[in-house]
């Protein structure tokens, strides 16, 4: 686990290869081309890229037009734009029509770090999950990144892809394949299970280690598919684990840790922790300091899990 | 040119299109006479007149496209799909209704015709735009025309559009404005004046063409100018009356968004010169 990328690499590299796969991928962008990662491809695809300048909503409602007409256009700003400043735009032009755009959202959650709390989506998932018929995903690494954004191209329908800004550890070889829809169990154990996303996901797996030196096995699922939810697997962790804590880096409320709460208590009601941000907005800081700050560190994954372990024994 | 001919043509299609449109929202008993009514004719040049369109095959990849961005004028559209024969004039009467497959606003996914869902102002000409973009990618030569209002205009998003439309010169979008003045809180004048807007336009980069916008020689001679200017986008700023072709809502705020009543109806069906 030495190297570390951002996923938001992961997807300019994706594109490059998709271009040559896809000749109806074109990309969007709105003067953010050297963050969001989509310069290399506006090098060699010049004709099938285009700026669009600072104008997120003239950008979602165009990427619209572009699938009515047979393309699959990968629509690329920050989370905190993409979703908020366009919002209608997504939901009324894109989601409504189910038409065929990615939206490639970089610099979500707080590890945006610097530029404080205007520009990290804490938000992002919430409002994305209530549009009918979008999908989610948020992959945990680079490896998982370009696999998803492949997958995206072939999906039909809009889809959403949760991006990071900051470098993060790999997790996954070369030989992972990761299915739209379908969670992956990373870890067996009994004491409880960890459902985590995103950069949470290899955090998860440190606390796992910790809580096995300390005589607590638990069971670890990737959630890179927040919709549509594997239902079946959250209910499995349910029935085998008795306890489920989520780890997100987004706000408790509407994201991860909501839609497994949501499938929990419709079919087999345990006990659970979420580990995220707890309505509050994020603050200027490093990645690492803003983590420990909201509580998103293994450390903190450990003590939901002891927590949620007393709950269900007692 | 339109011959004698072809404008009695056009003159009876928007004739019976009105008839649709007050019939339609009077069975829906909700609904937006007003700014249907004051785009009638150029829906009527556009289906019947202008654009390759094929009603047994609403999909074809190369059909010119329409969008309605001021989608609150459904009634005016569906008037025109359903005259055109993209389905049947049976199913105007279920405007609105649950299950109908014609939608308070436009739905690209229920109504055979409508190239793009719409109701949220401001956000049609970014679509349009993107389809030109398809367009002119592919190397086809199929038009896109945008309609939307003049109160949509204050909506920021309409300028982001006109931006783009200039610096990729999609000269195969054309665009109209349906300058009828007003909108739901009164005139545009009253609501948020927009100052000069064929200047406004023309200071964004585009062609801008002002016509009498029911008049069918004015949109047959600017249609054909807009497709000689290459290089940039047209606007054609019509003049219209909110409301044309019924006397008692001609120039009306109040009846942007209003059904007529039964007897209101038999006398604006009467005044169009329909039996009932
Ligand atoms: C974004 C948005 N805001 C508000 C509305 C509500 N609305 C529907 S029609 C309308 C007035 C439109 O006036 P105009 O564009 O002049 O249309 P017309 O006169 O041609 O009917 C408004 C405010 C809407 N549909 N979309
Ligand atoms: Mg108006």
């Amino acid at each position: 686990m030495g190297e570390r990328i951002a996923t938001r690499d992961a997807y300019g590299n994706a594109l490059l290869k998709l271009a040559e796969i896809n000749p109806n991928v074109v990309v969007l962008d709105a003067d953010l081309s050297k963050s969001t990662k989509t310069t290399a491809f506006s090098k060699k695809y010049p004709e099938r890229f285009f700026q669009m300048g600072i104008a997120e909503a003239d950008m979602m409602a165009t990427a619209g037009g572009l699938a009515t007409a047979g393309k699959i256009p990968f629509a690329s700003t920050f989370a905190i734009f993409a979703t908020g400043r366009a919002y209608d735009q997504v939901r009324n032009t894109i989601g409504y029509s189910a038409l065929n755009v990615k939206i490639a959202a970089t610099h979500a959650g707080i590890t945006v770090g610097d530029d404080g709390g205007s520009h990290q989506s804490i938000e992002d998932i919430a409002l994305m999950r209530v549009i009918p018929g979008m999908t989610i995903l948020n992959p945990a690494d680079a490896a998982e990144t370009e696999k998803l954004v492949l997958a995206a191209a072939e999906h039909e329908g809009p889809v959403y892809i949760r991006l990071g800004r900051e470098p993060m550890p790999v997790v996954f070889g070369e030989d992972y394949k990761p299915e739209i829809g379908k969670a992956v169990r990373l870890r067996e154990g009994n004491g409880a299970t960890i459902i985590a996303t995103g950069i949470m996901v290899e955090r998860a797996l440190i606390a796992a280690d910790i809580l096995n030196q300390k005589g607590i096995t638990v069971r670890v699922v990737n959630v890179h598919t927040i919709k549509p939810l594997d239902a079946a697997e959250v209910i499995k962790a349910a029935w085998d684990t008795g306890a489920i804590v989520t780890a997100e880096e987004h706000s408790i409320i509407g994201g991860l840790g909501s839609a497994v709460a949501e499938v929990v208590v419709q079919n087999r009601p345990v006990p659970m922790e979420f580990i995220g941000i707890k309505d509050r907005f994020g603050q200027s800081g490093k990645p690492s300091e803003l983590l420990t700050e909201y509580g998103m560190d293994p450390e903190h994954i450990v003590a939901a899990v002891e927590k949620v372990i007393g709950r269900k024994n007692s | 040119m339109l011959n004698q001919e072809q404008l009695h043509e056009l003159t009876e299609r928007a004739r019976q299109m009105r008839g649709h449109i007050i019939r339609m929202l009077t069975a829906a008993k909700s609904g937006h006479p007003g700014g249907s009514l004051s785009s009638v004719e150029l829906l009527a040049y556009l289906y019947f007149h202008k654009m390759n369109i094929d009603p047994s095959n609403p999909k074809m990849p190369d059909r010119d496209r329409f969008v309605l961005s001021k989608g609150h004028a459904a009634p005016v559209l569906y008037a025109a799909l359903a005259e055109r024969g993209f389905f049947d004039k049976s199913l105007l009467g279920s405007l609105r209704k649950f299950k109908s497959i014609i939608q308070g606003h436009p739905d690209m996914k229920k109504t055979p015709g409508v190239d793009i869902s719409s109701g949220s102002l401001g956000q049609g000409l970014s679509v349009g735009n993107g389809m030109a973009l398809a367009a002119k990618l592919d190397k086809k030569n199929y038009r896109v025309y945008v309609l939307m209002g003049d109160g949509e205009l204050e909506e920021g998003q309409v300028w982001e559009a006109a931006m783009t439309s200039v610096h990729y010169k999609l000269d195969n979008l054309t665009a109209f404005v349906d300058y009828n003045h007003l909108q739901i809180d009164g005139s545009i004048e009253e609501v948020k004046s927009l100052y000069d807007v064929p200047g406004r336009f023309r200071a964004f980069g585009w062609h801008v063409i002002e016509i009498d916008g029911h008049s069918f020689e004015a949109l047959d001679k600017a249609v054909a100018e807009a497709e000689a200017t290459k290089g940039r986008p047209t606007m054609v700023i019509m003049n219209t009356c909110k409301g044309k072709g019924c006397s008692f809502m001609e120039n009306q705020a109040g009846w942007h968004g209003m059904a007529p009543k039964p007897e209101e109806a038999a006398a604006a069906l009467k005044e169009l010169g329909f039996d009932a």
